[in-house]
């Protein structure tokens, strides 16, 4: 039903139904949101979003009020500044006011706030509950004195991960967001995605920063530091250094980071383009001997952490290949640095990624090769943007690196590993051509493609009719996991990305994300495809050579060992 | 202690969570406390993220989650007996017994807990102890007090 409401003396339409909030942001009136998110259950915990309504006596919280037909309302009348103020000014009452320390500084909502507000000086003061920042996760580092207790975290947490690692303790002003008994998170069912970073309003929750030791490791005479940028990350970093995003991002990027002392530079995609041979490898193995199908992806570390933690059952679906990350890392420390002159120097594997938990993926021993760490610090493409900052890499001014590099040498299915359905999409491509012994033609799979959570794709390979699903959110392969519970069986590979959209929306991405800038992500990696000319993991001559050095090198079959997790 | 949470949990349906309450109520007057332990069968029968049993069991001042002493002492915070200096003396109950209200002595003796009001308010202010009242407590009498147990 459609009416029509009074907003600032303005008559609007307004359909039935929907909240206040919708129907201002419609008309292009801004109002303040702090604990608001779209999409999800509104909560109208932090009231920064209050109108007011002639008749109600009370203000009203626009997002989760829903619009009725007799309704005047006023979003920016002296009353509700002035309550927006002051409820800025309390929540400000017991905030640190260490901004200029702050990892979130420039980002932060509280600031713009408080900004906008116009708020001078601090009114009230109170105090929080003393309670310790919480440093025990290898990825994520909570502190509770900067939190406003929006929910935020609360809520993608249990809503789109489906994990409910952190939740709301205790009661009124003694109330913080926390675990149980005030434990450690990585002691609780986190598993390390990053994405209540991304929706943190304030600076309560960054990544476990590993910049000090890349920096560190880069000063220090006695290392060889390398690096290796992922796909996803060369896609969304041009957003924050000020260029276009292209094709031409990796070639910049290339000249930047050797400029900044890295003295090798490696693209991902090479290392996701062995996890490809080998997952198709791992499938056509599992039809040959009739194994139990679905083959779960295992590149994606959050929901490896998932099986591993919440349904240690279902490992034997997983797969064993390694992920891009580490497959790079195995290859940087065992092939590519040994040619060159750094023998007498230790290598030190930095791996720039869109992800949290890749930091905790590369301190795992068992995906360790011959006793050392395959990548040794992992930073994300926040902590990359910052470290550009730092070395003061102007990119206007910079020459795209165009010469040939060998170990950039790749083809383009890797790069869709960026983006949901782009594993199922390329090892989709390479499984044709092991079964059929020809090529997709066309390469592209459109079924994977665009901004969805679920994609399936079915084709019939010979006799047999393949079928591929791609989710992500992992609330959705939670969903997913119990279609097969209850029988379905007609899915081969389930490539699960534990964030909304794939890589492109990681836990390490810049902060506030929106779906203009993954769509521009997205179309950035899917344009990197169509122009390469190699587009299958198969025909990408670095790979072959490297498969023919791995079985010159190894004649006990540990060729295959160092490509794949052995998890007990 | 796992047979007393089982035998409780069988009586509730799998995977509801809007059990959670009464679940919680049955297993404190079974146990007197909820256990770090019991919180996790709860989650696992209920289906609700454990975070989530410890922050609903954290809302409300009736769960406790140590186990309560041999004699539970509870000092009243209500409005007259705040102003009769209540606080005070819980603050000196908790220096004589070494510990915090809403624990318990190593002993398994004491332990204490805050409430809103016992509803004593002429006689403030006043603490139970195992529900025996005392009333216009002072710092003198209240040593006296404990020091009889």
């Amino acid at each position: 039903m459609v009416f029509t409401v009074e907003i600032n003396n303005q008559k609007v339409a307004a359909k039935s139904g929907e909240t206040i909030l919708s129907i201002l942001n419609r008309n292009g009136i801004k109002v303040p949101t702090l604990c608001h998110l779209n999409g999800f259950t509104p909560t109208g915990s932090c009231r920064m979003c209050v109108v007011e309504v002639e008749g109600m006596e009370n203000l009203v919280t626009a997002c989760s009020h829903p619009v009725e037909e007799w309704m005047k309302i006023y979003s920016h009348s002296p009353r509700v500044l002035k309550a927006r103020k002051t409820l800025v000014e309390l929540l400000l009452a017991a905030h640190p006011d260490d901004c200029l320390y702050c990892s979130r500084m420039g980002a932060c909502e509280l600031q713009t706030l408080s900004d906008e507000l116009n708020i001078t000086e601090r009114k009230y003061r109170s105090r929080k509950p003393s309670i310790i920042i919480d440093r025990s996760c290898p990825s994520i580092e909570r502190d509770p004195a900067k939190c406003i207790l929006c929910e935020r975290c609360i809520r993608i947490c249990n809503e789109t991960i489906g994990v409910g690692a952190i939740e709301i303790i205790g009661r009124g002003n003694k109330s913080s967001i926390g675990t149980q008994n005030n434990r450690g998170l990585n002691t609780q069912s986190c598993v390390k995605c990053g994405q209540c970073i991304m929706v943190c309003p304030t600076g309560a929750l960054k990544e476990k920063s590993s910049y000090n030791i890349v920096l560190e490791a880069m000063n220090n005479p006695q290392f060889y530091p390398v690096i290796q940028v992922s796909p996803a990350v060369q896609a969304s970093v041009s957003e924050d250094i000020g260029i276009k995003a292209g094709k031409d991002v990796l070639n910049l990027l290339w000249t930047a980071l050797q400029k900044m002392g890295f003295k090798q530079v490696f693209d991902t995609s090479l290392g996701a383009d062995l996890t490809i041979m080998e997952l198709s490898e791992e499938l056509v193995q599992r039809i040959n001997n009739k194994e139990k199908f679905p083959l779960f992806t295992s590149c994606c570390p959050a929901w490896v952490n998932y099986i591993e933690q919440a349904r240690p059952d279902l490992k034997k679906h997983l797969a064993t290949s390694k992920t891009p990350q580490q497959m790079m890392g195995m290859m940087i420390k065992r092939f590519y640095t040994e040619s060159e002159n750094s023998s007498s120097k230790k290598v030190f594997s930095v791996a720039v990624m869109p992800c949290t938990a890749k930091k905790h993926e590369a301190e795992k021993s068992v995906v360790a090769d011959c006793g050392t760490r395959d990548v040794d610090a992992v930073i994300t493409t926040r902590e990359l943007v910052k470290m550009i900052r730092h070395f003061g890499i102007d990119f206007s001014t910079l020459e795209p690196d165009t010469s040939e590099q060998p170990y950039g040498m790749r083809g383009s299915a890797g790069k869709l590993f960026g983006v949901s359905g782009g594993v199922s999409e390329s090892v989709f491509r390479t499984l044709h051509c092991k079964l059929t012994g020809q090529d997709l033609s066309p390469a592209k799979v459109s079924e994977t493609r665009g901004l969805k959570t679920r994609k399936e794709i079915r084709m019939k390979i010979g006799k047999m009719s393949i079928g591929f699903v791609s989710v992500s959110g992992l609330s959705n392969a939670i969903q997913l996991l119990k279609e097969i519970e209850f029988g379905r069986n007609n899915i081969h590979l389930v490539e699960v990305m534990a964030c909304p959209y794939g890589c492109i929306n990681g836990g390490g991405q810049r902060i506030g994300t929106d779906e203009k800038s993954l769509k521009s992500r997205m179309k950035a990696l899917y344009e990197a495809d169509e122009e390469e000319l190699i587009k299958v993991a198969h025909k990408n001559p670095a790979i072959l050579s490297l498969y023919e050095k791995i079985l010159d090198k190894n004649e006990n079959s540990l060729g295959i060992n160092i490509l794949h997790n052995f998890i007990a | 202690m796992e047979e007393v949470i089982d035998g409780i949990l069988v009586k509730y349906p799998l995977n509801n969570k809007e059990n959670l309450i009464p679940v919680l109520q049955e297993i404190q007057k079974e146990l007197g406390y909820l256990s770090g332990d019991s919180l996790l069968f709860v989650s696992k029968h209920l289906n609700v993220p454990i975070n989530q049993v410890y922050g609903v069991a954290t809302f409300y001042d009736q769960f406790h989650f140590h186990k309560k002493g041999s004699f539970h002492i509870k000092v009243c915070k209500g409005t007259t007996c705040q102003v009769n200096q209540s606080l005070a003396l819980l603050t000196e109950i908790e220096k004589k017994l070494q510990i915090k209200a809403g624990q318990t002595t190593r002993d398994g003796k004491f332990s204490i807990e805050v409430v809103s009001c016992l509803g004593a308010c002429s006689k403030s202010p006043v603490m139970s102890i195992n529900g025996n009242y005392h009333s216009q407590l002072s710092k003198e009498n209240i040593h006296k007090i404990l020091s009889s147990i």
